[in-house]
């Protein structure tokens, strides 16, 4: 942990991770560097007089800084928690600054990913605003002679009830910086009637930067002196340069140096792929230099990797029994007695990139043996550590600027690309920013899982599954850390497959092994997509097989409210508690008929090209429904013209936030669907840009996406990501319902619905 | 030596006549509004005004530009807000907003030409810019509230 200087009192949240309560008095609260003797630059929170908190600080003029430790891309989480803050304080919005958090562990987990912000630093700025709030109560009351409990807070400002005599929070903030910080027992929340912002929601702190193009992302930092680099990187996956030529490389104007980078040594996991980097005075100059590069590879392994035939080797893989992952009753038994009606289908998804629309870039200075980075990262300790790695320095010597950024998408995670930039300026002796052509960005991505699945169930009365057998096959993401990983971990096994949601008597779920070829990772939503495809597309089918209208079926198969038993499966419910979180079959039926109601399920049309479809899905603790409804032409052009979403996500702090989330979620399932597919041949990824890997546009995105909150002070759950896998379920189904066509593979641009 | 206007402001560029106006924004001016998406001219993020027209700035190449005057987001409006930039913030627009500089001046300029557009227009008008994020029904419902309020 770090060093305090002058503390009087700390104490950690239950975990240990995170220190919430250094009271600094005159000195500030600075972790200390490896050499000793020089600061850190701390936050304006830190230097601030009044600082309880590390997330925190108030001045004597009345600004309160709140640090926004979670990275922005997109998602309001840098409003949405300094909002949460700001509640418990009583602070007046307006009155409130927000800063970006360097990486420091002193925030605890700053990964910006999983759908988790809100979920995991809830209570933790709840209290950092409640302390702060306690302690200027009780210097006011001090200063006043009167008891604290006369005392309370109004906007910005404490009050005595009785003689309401008042006192802004800037001049009390020195006073309450000699006070000791209360403990978290001796504080107390506000009452959710006196919430302010807490399920109010704002928009974006940034908004106006946003529109007016003074926001600053990864691509836009800039240092003294820095130079532009962008490089040539093996074509497949643990290639390495055998020989290159630069000559006509350097006689590009602009172009001052070329410098090789190693390879990475596997596994892979964050390091920088390799190659040959251009580095010029201007990215224009670097990507001409890099066209004239002359290089000749040694492709290695991978070369073998044809994803064709790859596919063909899941779905085999997918049609033998493999490992057991959950299992109720005996499925086995059922099949094997025979006499009922069985149906079995293969789905499959193939492998996803996440496309964001900036393009990965990031900007590093070394210099007296310490990095200085700035990056549009999901993920600044991570980023911290592969460059201490990289450069032999310490982690305390890395430090991380946390830039907007432009999408993230779950890549932005994985800083490979942060390495890059700090061992070129290491190499050049000077700032480096290296931008990542839009090509780059495709082909050297860590692509969301390609997948098969295969589905079998036995059916009896009302077509409802007597038995029902699910396999899944796919390179699971632990194989960027482990290069013989091929199993499905529990992480993401629990995304949508053990824990599928139905009563049923006889049930078992596998997983089959998938050796990488590619980088694998996480992208919006990650297995969810392709597990629930399979099953809210089987039930779909299961649901017309017995000519049964498909939300009544799916709703007799989700069954009565109960919670979820795991008894024998490893089931680690996105790292929440089971108690917290429980997996609850009611939450999921009740968007469901909730979904179903707002949609006008039942009267809406069906055939002759329109039709509309339902699923169901809880991920990232989240439970959402949705329909989504289809036009598809002559020419078998789909058209979506409205979309409703019921979601049960808990407490919803920011509502505004999400309706956007799930707005875009539903365009971001479109393009899963409609065309998302990365292929390789020969270990080389096949798609480049815009015009072979295209993401919806305004004309095919859904027209109108109606999101619908249950209100529920259940524990705040995700946003960001559980609109996807619903989506891509109910639009295959609403195609099935306008055409006849069912969709077992993506995406549909090969389907052929004309 | 290329002679050109840049947000009214004469500029003059003696480097590589083949350097896309989006570098020479970005990298040499330091206007770095206008983003870099796709280099090809297939997604919008670069977007400009080019005597007025919306351009893709990223396969503009500093020789077509010559005598032209070039607007990037800066210098948009003189004072305060352009009604495209106050319908965005009303409708709440954007998420990570990286793409919105271009799809406002993709906006700005089909606007100045199109009072009263349908969705079929809007659509057609704004098809070449891509928003990763998924913000176009608001988008489509902010050109229409900036379009009456330019009526």
């Amino acid at each position: 942990m770090s060093a305090i200087e002058n503390v009087s009192r700390r104490r950690f949240l239950a975990g240990g991770a995170i220190a919430t309560g250094a009271l600094v008095l005159g000195v500030h609260y600075y972790p200390k560097l490896s050499g000793g003797d020089k600061l850190r630059h701390g936050s304006n929170a830190d230097r601030a007089i009044l600082h309880p908190s590390v997330y925190l600080g108030i001045n004597p003029d009345g600004t309160v800084w709140i640090v926004a430790s979670r990275s922005e891309m997109g998602t309001t989480s840098r409003t949405t928690l300094p909002l949460v803050v700001a509640d418990e304080l009583d602070a007046d919005w307006k009155r409130v600054k927000i800063e970006q958090a360097i990486g420091d562990q002193r925030y605890g987990d700053q990964n910006t990913d999983g759908s988790h912000s809100i979920r995991s630093y809830y209570e933790v700025m709840r209290e950092a605003g409640a302390t702060a709030r306690f302690m200027l109560i009780q210097a006011a009351a001090q200063e006043w002679g009167v008891p604290a409990a006369d005392c309370q807070t109004d906007l910005h400002a404490v009050v005595h009830r009785s003689t309401n005599r008042r006192a802004g929070y800037g001049e009390l903030a020195r006073a309450a910086a000699k006070l000791p910080v209360p403990k978290k027992e001796d504080l107390q929340l506000k009452a959710k009637s006196a919430w302010r912002y807490i399920g109010k929601g704002d928009v974006s702190y940034d908004l106006e930067a946003l529109v007016t193009g003074k926001a600053i992302y990864g691509m836009d930092a800039r240092a003294d002196g820095m130079v532009y680099a962008s490089v040539e990187r093996p074509p497949v996956l643990g290639g390495k340069v055998k020989s290159y030529d630069d000559k006509e490389a350097l006689k590009v104007a602009g172009v001052r140096q070329i410098v090789p980078i190693d390879p990475f040594q596997a596994a892979p996991a964050f390091q920088p792929l390799g190659g040959i980097a251009v580095v010029a005075d201007n990215t224009w100059a670097a990507f001409q230099g890099r066209k004239k590069l002359n290089i000749s590879w040694d492709n290695g392994a991978n070369e073998t990797y044809n994803s064709d035939q790859y596919k063909n080797q899941l779905r085999a893989t997918s049609h033998s029994p493999c490992k057991v992952v959950r299992n109720v009753g005996d499925a086995d038994a059922v099949f094997a007695k025979g006499g009922a009606k069985v149906h079995q289908a293969d789905y499959y998804v193939p492998l996803l990139a996440h496309a964001a629309m900036e393009p990965l870039v990031a900007l590093a200075e070394f210099k007296d043996g310490k990095a200085m980075l700035w990056a549009p990262t999901q993920n600044p300790q991570a980023a911290q550590d592969i460059v201490s790695k990289e450069l032999g320095i310490a982690k305390e010597d890395v430090i991380c600027n946390v830039t907007l950024l432009g999408g993230g998408f779950g890549r932005k995670s994985k800083p490979d690309y942060v390495a890059e930039a700090a061992v070129l300026s290491k190499k050049t002796g000077r700032p480096v920013k290296v931008v990542w052509t839009r090509e780059d960005d495709i082909k050297f991505d860590y692509y969301n899982a390609v997948a098969a699945m295969y589905m079998k169930a036995s059916v009896g009365a009302h077509g409802k599954p007597t038995a029902w057998l699910q396999r899944s096959v796919f390179p699971p993401i632990p194989s960027i850390f482990d290069v013989n990983a091929v199993y499905g971990d529990p992480g993401h096994l629990q995304q949508g497959w053990t824990d599928i949601p139905y009563d049923l008597p006889n049930l078992r779920v596998e997983n089959g092994p998938a050796k990488a070829h590619v980088r694998i990772g996480w992208l919006r939503s990650v297995a969810n997509i392709y597990h629930a495809f399979a099953i809210q597309c089987f039930t779909d089918e299961l649901a017309h097989a017995a000519g049964r209208d498909p939300l009544d079926y799916l709703l007799d198969l989700i069954g009565n409210p109960r919670t979820i038993d795991f008894k024998g499966v490893e089931y680690p419910n996105y790292g929440a508690s089971m108690e917290a979180y429980p997996w609850e079959t009611g939450r999921l039926r009740r968007v469901t008929e909730m979904v179903a109601e707002k949609s006008g399920w039942g009267k809406r049309k069906h055939g002759k090209g329109t039709g509309v479809g339902i699923a169901a899905h809880r991920s990232f603790l989240t439970y959402v429904a949705t329909v989504v409804e289809v036009e598809v032409n002559d020419q078998g052009e789909v058209r979506i013209p409205r979309v409703d979403m019921a979601l049960d996500a808990g407490l919803v702090v920011n509502p505004e936030a999400t309706r956007a989330q799930f707005e875009g979620a539903a365009v971001f399932g479109a393009s899963v669907v409609r065309s998302g597919e990365i292929t390789a041949s020969n270990g080389a990824i096949n798609q480049s840009n815009f015009q072979d890997y295209p993401v919806a546009r305004i004309n095919e995105a859904p027209y109108q996406t109606n999101v619908y909150i249950v209100e529920n002070d259940a524990p705040p759950a995700g946003v960001g990501e559980p609109g996807v896998p619903p989506f891509v379920a109910a639009l295959c189904n609403a195609i099935f319902a306008a055409t006849g066509k069912r969709v077992r593979d993506l995406p549909i641009a090969k389907l052929g619905l004309s | 030596m290329i002679q050109l206007k840049v947000n009214e402001a004469d500029q003059s560029f003696n480097g590589d006549p083949e350097m896309p106006l989006l570098w020479y924004l970005r990298d040499v001016l330091g206007l770095t509004a206008s983003k870099f998406g796709c280099g090809v001219g297939l997604c919008g993020a670069c977007t400009v005004h080019v005597n007025g027209k919306a351009t893709r700035s990223c396969v503009t190449a500093m020789r077509d530009t010559a005598g032209k005057e070039v607007t990037t987001i800066e210098g948009l409006e003189k004072d305060g807000l352009h009604p495209v930039q106050k319908a965005w913030m009303q409708i709440n627009v954007p998420q990570c907003g990286y793409c919105q500089v271009g799809q406002i001046m993709q906006a700005s300029a089909f606007l100045a030409s199109k009072k009263k557009p349908t969705d079929h227009e809007i659509d057609d008008a704004m098809s070449g810019n891509i928003c990763r994020c998924g913000t176009y029904q608001r988008i489509r419902a902010a050109i229409k509230a900036a379009a009456e309020e330019m009526a």
